[in-house]
């Protein structure tokens, strides 16, 4: 486990397939998983698995716990009970490997720095607090900026990209951070049909290099092309599994009760 | 002789300005991270009455009782003002400008009843002239300990100031950082205050990286750039209030206050021209 884990980071620099050029799959396990808010259960039994290369939608209505859930893995949120092991440890509190996308209103835009600095941030969880920014650190922020199409924006202020910009901004973070598992909190929201399928692209791309991609998502009309993999939450599991396989309209019916009708109301 | 001691007086306020004017504003980075040029205001008024209930029960005016009595105070009122919003339907910003405004009064009618010789003026603007060996000393103390702490913590504080929640989950001690920024603040502010007093040492923990916010996305830059722009306008205030026959405290105030005007004007980034 150790060997694979150096050697996944002795070579960053070459290409990101972190575990596919593995014999075996990087696995998540979130076992029994139950957040409480002092006495408000936001979600009680999450079961699931799966691994590196997977595309995974959350899908659940308003306050089914969508957010909550990337949060409580990335180790925003305490966990009451229940565990997340990754490649088969436990995960304690927060892992480097895990990298967490906020949702567009939680971010301060307006935050004095550029594109470029927001990249060189997702180094410091490896450097910790003293550790010297050497040239390793800015080449893997320079091939974070390059993969993500971002050399020539990386000067901007990240108020000054556009929304798909932005999300790509954060990616490319998580990406210079060395990250397998990204925590992508609403994704699409905001974005137009151009940004969307070009981040579409990107996740499917980012998934091929053996990257895995948990999302929340609103819209249940595109899903199937978007993820491979889907868990239905209404703060506990409706279902999990293939995503060609579930969506089915009698699924629709179970998580959205009443709502079924607007599907993709915000 | 009289010459030589000439010298002395205007260069320790100098120095005294300059220095004071490169760490404040360094540190002034963090206060427009934070956006809290609000709190700070706050804050170096809210030290009057407890510097100066501490000169009344220690009988004297030392730097050490005056942090101690300062830092009480801006505790005091900053932990009121958090009690009071978690607790009413009042928001923070309301009961802070109520509890620092009530504590500041408060002060300043305690001021004729202190042992020492204090005057309003030399609260709000200090008085440079006066600065002592000791003082000076002090400020360089004070300085470059806030510093090098800035400095060695910058990536946690960074981390902080941007995104708290992923930074405590990235296990960057969040808590810590916000109060190691409180503490320093209140060191720097009682570091300046005998010097230049409460509104300048408030105008140089703000106007310098907000002047650097109208030029540059650059973190780094805000913070050094805020700290040579305090540099200089520290010791420009010092220059020109031999030459127009103005206070050194009230001459680094306008001359902060002029370079923002004409960076809001003229920036080829931000300046309103631009637009």
């Amino acid at each position: 486990m150790t060997d694979h884990h150096s050697h996944a980071h002795a070579h960053i620099h070459e290409d990101h397939s972190c575990c596919a050029h593995h014999d075996h799959h990087h696995d998540i396990a979130v076992e029994n998983l139950t957040v409480k808010y002092r006495n408000l259960i936001a979600l009680q039994n999450i079961n699931f698995n799966t691994s590196c290369g997977n595309r995974l939608a959350l899908i659940g209505p308003n306050g089914a716990g969508k957010s909550t859930l990337l949060k409580a893995i990335a180790g925003l949120v305490k966990k009451s009970s229940g565990s997340i092991q990754w490649r088969g440890t436990a995960v304690r509190k927060w892992s480097s490997e895990f990298a967490y996308l906020p949702q567009r209103e939680e971010v301060d835009w307006n935050f004095p720095v550029t594109v470029r600095g927001l990249v060189e941030m997702g180094r410091y969880p490896q450097l910790g607090m003293w550790k010297k920014f050497t040239n390793k650190d800015t080449l893997a922020v320079d091939q974070a900026l390059e993969s993500l199409d971002l050399t020539d924006l990386q000067n901007r202020q990240i108020k000054q990209l556009s929304g798909g910009q932005q999300q790509r901004a954060f990616i490319a973070r998580a990406i210079a951070q060395e990250a397998h598992v990204l925590l992508l909190d609403e994704p699409f929201t905001g974005l137009d049909r151009n940004a969307a399928k070009s981040l579409g692209d990107l996740m499917h791309k980012l998934a091929g290099e053996g990257r895995l991609i948990i999302a929340s998502h609103h819209d249940i009309r595109s899903t199937k092309e978007l993820f491979n993999q889907v868990l239905f939450i209404n703060r506990e599991n409706v279902a999990f599994g293939d995503s060609q396989e579930l969506i089915t309209n009698e699924l629709l019916e179970t998580t959205f009760h009443s709502e079924t009708a607007h599907p993709n109301k915000p | 002789m009289n010459n030589i001691a000439n010298i002395d007086l205007m260069v320790a306020p100098f120095i005294g300005a300059t220095v004071i004017g490169f760490a404040n504003g360094f540190f002034s980075g963090f206060v427009n991270l934070r956006r809290s040029a609000l709190s700070v205001s706050a804050l170096s008024h809210t030290m009057l009455p407890g510097i100066a209930i501490a000169v009344l029960i220690t009988q004297q005016l030392t730097q050490a009782n005056a942090f101690i009595g300062a830092l009480f105070a801006c505790i005091l009122v900053g932990l009121g003002s958090v009690l009071v919003s978690r607790n009413s339907r009042i928001p923070e910003s309301t009961a802070l400008a109520i509890l620092y405004t009530a504590a500041f009064s408060g002060g300043i009618a305690l001021l004729p009843h202190l042992p020492v010789i204090a005057s309003l003026e030399s609260w709000l603007f200090g008085d440079l002239s006066l600065m002592s060996q000791r003082d000076l000393n002090f400020i360089f103390i004070i300085s470059t300990i806030s510093l090098a702490l800035c400095n060695l913590f910058m990536r946690p504080l960074l981390l902080t100031m941007f995104e708290p929640h992923v930074a405590s989950a990235q296990g960057v001690p969040v808590r810590a950082m916000q109060y190691l920024i409180f503490t320093l603040l209140i060191l720097m502010l009682v570091a300046s205050l005998q010097a230049v007093g409460s509104v300048l040492s408030v105008s140089l923990l703000v106007a310098p990286s907000a002047i650097m916010l109208l030029f540059t996305d650059n973190t780094k830059s805000l913070f050094w750039g805020g700290a040579i722009i305090g540099a200089l306008s520290g010791a420009g205030g010092v220059l020109l209030s031999h030459f127009i026959n103005i206070h050194a405290g009230q001459a680094i105030v306008i001359l902060l206050g002029i370079i923002f005007l004409l960076a809001f004007t003229f920036s080829p980034r931000y300046g309103i021209l631009k637009k």
